[in-house]
């Protein structure tokens, strides 16, 4: 990846080949739980990118969630010395 | 869950290991009205920075995007006092802006127009080449799923001590 910094020359443009981005592209589908089923069938590489954002934008609603589930959890803790101790002697 | 058990040197134990750091010092003050709405409210925006900033800084300067998450941190944290500080980085998305943007018309030009999205939701997105933007984005996702596991242990653990 260090090797693409030098692009400051219009002849360089091209050591970023269609087959390196269509490579990226099919690690991306194996990340992304819809497409990963589909394998080995061709799925184009706009479909990817549509549901790599449509994944992203889950991944975040889901750390939203979370996060809201956990603040409501916090505010109804009994004992706040007793949590933080457990929390604590967890860590070390 | 056993901490120990963890590979020290795993993304998901650093990650961990600072949230849940986070988490007490969110949790420490506690007062009469912790279970005000506001309260609650304020508490959810900490978690949600404490989640990124311990996704970032597990991560370090080792990725554009948790580089840019950083920056934004950093930025918001002062964005008060020093408005010149936003001017600064407003800069810096555009010199580095314009040489992405010749290889996004040189290379997947289709693809160039789909990827406008993705920019958006990828941390310093708008300024990376299409290479770096897909290779940053697999590194991104992967991350997130670790930060939205993490915050699920999180609450179990609360849940367990509630």
């Amino acid at each position: 990846m260090s090797g693409r910094r030098s692009r400051s020359k219009q002849s360089s443009v091209s050591r970023i080949t269609d087959d390196q981005i269509a490579d990226l592209v099919s690690k991306l589908q194996q990340l992304i739980p819809e497409l990963r089923r589909r394998r080995f069938n061709k799925v184009s590489s706009s479909k990817v990118l549509q549901e790599t954002c449509n994944y992203i934008r889950s991944l975040h609603r889901e750390v939203d969630d979370l996060s809201d589930r956990l603040s409501q959890l916090l505010a109804s803790t009994d004992s706040d010395s007793d949590q933080a101790a457990i929390i604590r002697s967890l860590l070390m | 869950m056993d901490l120990q058990n963890l590979n020290p040197s795993s993304l998901k134990s650093r990650f961990t290991a600072r949230f849940l750091r986070a988490l007490t010092e969110i949790n420490a003050p506690k007062t009469i009205s912790s279970s005000s709405p506001r309260e609650i409210f304020q508490r959810y925006r900490r978690i949600k920075v404490a989640a990124d900033k311990s996704m970032a800084y597990s991560v370090r300067s080792r990725r554009i995007w948790s580089r840019a998450t950083l920056w934004r941190l950093r930025t918001r944290s002062r964005s008060r006092r020093l408005v010149s500080f936003g001017r600064r980085a407003s800069v810096k998305t555009r010199t580095t802006a314009s040489h992405g943007k010749e290889n996004k018309e040189h290379h997947g030009a289709v693809l160039g127009v789909q990827a406008e999205e993705l920019r958006e939701l990828v941390p310093g997105g708008e300024a990376m080449d299409l290479c770096n933007l897909l290779d940053e984005t697999a590194h991104y996702i992967k991350c997130l799923t670790t930060q939205g596991f993490c915050v699920y242990m999180g609450g179990l653990l609360c849940e367990g001590c509630c």
